[in-house]
């Protein structure tokens, strides 16, 4: 397998804080990575060094081939950036953006007014017309900025928390563009805070902490690695979830986690099909009011939570 | 994709490749900040006719309270004075929009394409030459309306204003090392404020003569004062003051800028090329 981003050790600080200590990583190409991490992690400091905006202080890394520092010139011109602004003209209009663009990736003057209503219509943005950027929505400018990055066709795409700051709407449409980007086969590596994201867009997770990768997989092996599927009870009355708690401690015989705000308690299993028929002969002996009951894998957030939160909720994962 | 997708440009290895990189880049960047201009009418014509509206105000509202020592005409005094410092408040256009660019992340996006590194530099210098330009033309034909005049002939004159000229490309630099330094609206904003005094901390509007004597000092060796006494004699215009730095005016003249490109200069490209946030 080849890969598109190699990252090995990866080192920057700033002053005295260290921002990236020993950041590994690598993508195959074609693969989408999503680089999860709470703010502060290093998540731009590592997309910077990898797009030759920012020199490391050690470890190496290369881009579709390319050595960030040695051959920076050569990864400039294989790779798209989508940073945390939609980093283009606001004073011009969108044709005009991409047509500047174009000329600045050395399309030449044909072939950049053709490129740039080729990305006008494949973003969905051909009605814009003459309108300035600064009058657009959130959703179209961050459109428009992947359609800036994709004016060579990069074979690899950076995008830095590409949906950051924009209302579910916008957010929805990012996505659905950059779904359209990645099923051409293009490599992606994407950060966000949003794990509904990562979980949506990518097929490798490399979650972020204090400057290194914590923890890396699909999805899928993320979810299980934090002690499979839980079983849970949604009871109707808030009043009766202490009697749920017992409930459900008594069926499973594992520890209760309770969420008062929701009327949930939940509890890891291992036998999920016999923990369940357990409950719920405990449920119909107490008689208890149940909204819902059933199985499910951990959200992405827990996993996330539970890597990057406190001390001794990281303990609780390792045990 | 449905259509060809395009290639990757080609890096240039040869001096010759690159300069063309360089040449078709930097052109492509002024082109940009011409189109501003094209959308903004309004603002390129406030930010031309504001050093007007400072003549009327100097030359009518308080230049009759005014005396040019040894005789003269209040206006012709105060032209010089003011060429000097519409230079000086280009730089406020200068360090707000490189701000503006590199708070957005544009300027990010063109250091992580394949442009040529002069580039945006280039871009800035030539958009903010040609907008001075234009505005010191403005400005002359408003001084020859309000009764100034060039009395040495156009050599003498044509001089003047290349050292003018030759002040605004000084402050480009600073500008540009500002603009990518601070970043921030509200630190450009206080910036924008603190123009002001430097501008009138010099011989613009007065004779350095009226001010005490340590304030009259500061005021002359204010790089923007060697400009106006200097040009004040290539003009004949009434230049007041008899100091040593007043009677090396010419020399300081050229001195300053070149000795803020020397500093300037090698900063800002630093800067652009390193940009450590």
């Amino acid at each position: 397998m080849t890969f598109a981003v190699i990252a090995e050790g990866l080192r920057k600080r700033f002053g005295e804080t260290p921002a990236v200590e020993g950041f590994d990583l690598t993508v195959p190409e074609g693969g989408v990575c999503g680089l999860l991490g709470p703010n502060g992690a290093g998540k731009t400091t590592v997309v910077r060094m990898l797009t030759t905006l920012l020199r490391p202080d050690g470890g190496r890394a290369s881009v579709a081939g390319h050595d960030v520092v040695r051959q920076a010139a050569q990864v400039r011109s294989h790779i798209g950036l989508v940073g945390q602004n939609a980093a283009v003209d606001e004073v011009l209009g969108a044709r005009q953006n991409l047509v500047m663009f174009g000329r600045l990736s050395h399309l030449g003057r044909a072939r950049s007014r053709s490129r740039a209503d080729e990305l006008l219509e494949r973003f969905g943005l051909a009605e814009t017309g003459d309108k300035p950027v600064k009058q657009f929505s959130g959703g179209m400018r961050r459109r428009l900025d992947l359609a800036v990055s994709m004016i060579l066709a990069p074979p690899v795409l950076f995008l830095d928390e590409p949906t950051a700051g924009l209302d579910p709407r916008g957010r929805g449409e990012v996505w659905e563009a950059v779904r359209a980007l990645v099923a051409t086969g293009r490599t992606a590596l994407l950060t966000t805070q949003y794990l509904e994201e990562a979980d949506q867009l990518a097929d490798q997770i490399a979650i972020m902490d204090t400057g290194k990768v914590i923890a890396e997989g699909t999805p899928r092996e993320l979810k299980s690695a934090l002690g499979g599927d839980r079983v849970e009870v949604v009871v109707h009355d808030a009043a009766d979830l202490q009697a749920a708690t017992g409930v459900l401690e008594r069926a499973t015989g594992a520890k209760v986690t309770l969420d008062a705000d929701t009327r949930r308690v939940s509890a890891p299993v291992r036998e999920k099909a016999a923990a369940l028929a357990e409950l719920a002969r405990e449920l119909e002996t107490t008689g208890l009011a149940v909204e819902d009951i059933g199985v499910r894998r951990p959200t992405l957030d827990e996993v996330f939570l539970h890597l990057t939160g406190p001390e001794d909720s990281r303990k609780e994962v390792a045990a | 994709m449905t259509t060809a997708t395009p290639h990757a440009p080609h890096i240039p290895y040869g001096p010759a490749s690159r300069l063309k990189w360089a040449v078709a880049d930097g052109w492509t960047m002024t082109a940009r900040i011409l189109a501003h201009w094209a959308r903004q009418p309004g603002q390129v014509a406030v930010g031309l006719l504001f050093p007007v509206m400072i003549v009327l105000m100097f030359g009518y509202l308080f230049g009759g309270g005014m005396a040019v020592p040894g005789g003269g005409d209040y206006r012709e005094f105060l032209m010089p004075g003011m060429f000097a410092l519409s230079m000086l408040f280009g730089v406020e256009a200068t360090f707000t929009a490189v701000a503006a660019d590199a708070a957005k992340g544009v300027t990010d996006r063109f250091r992580s394409m394949p442009v040529s590194r002069s580039a945006v530099v280039v871009g800035r210098c030539a958009a903010d030459m040609i907008n001075s330009v234009l505005g010191l033309a403005v400005l002359v034909l408003c001084g020859l309306a309000v009764g100034w005049r060039w009395h040495e002939g156009w050599g003498r004159a044509a001089a003047a204003i290349g050292l003018l000229l030759l002040l605004r490309l000084a402050f480009l630099w600073i500008g540009i090392h500002l603009g990518l330094a601070i970043g921030s609206p509200d630190a450009v904003m206080a910036l924008q404020i603190l123009v002001w005094p430097i501008g009138f901390l010099s011989n613009a509007f007065v004779w350095t003569d009226t001010m005490p004597g340590w304030l009259a000092a500061v005021a002359e060796w204010n790089p923007l004062a060697a400009t106006i006494t200097a040009t004040r004699e290539l003009f004949g215009n009434p230049t007041g003051g008899g100091s040593w730095i007043a009677e090396h005016s010419l020399a300081m003249a050229l001195f300053w800028p070149l000795a803020l490109t020397a500093i300037f200069f090698p900063l800002a490209v630093r800067r652009y090329a390193r940009l450590d946030r």
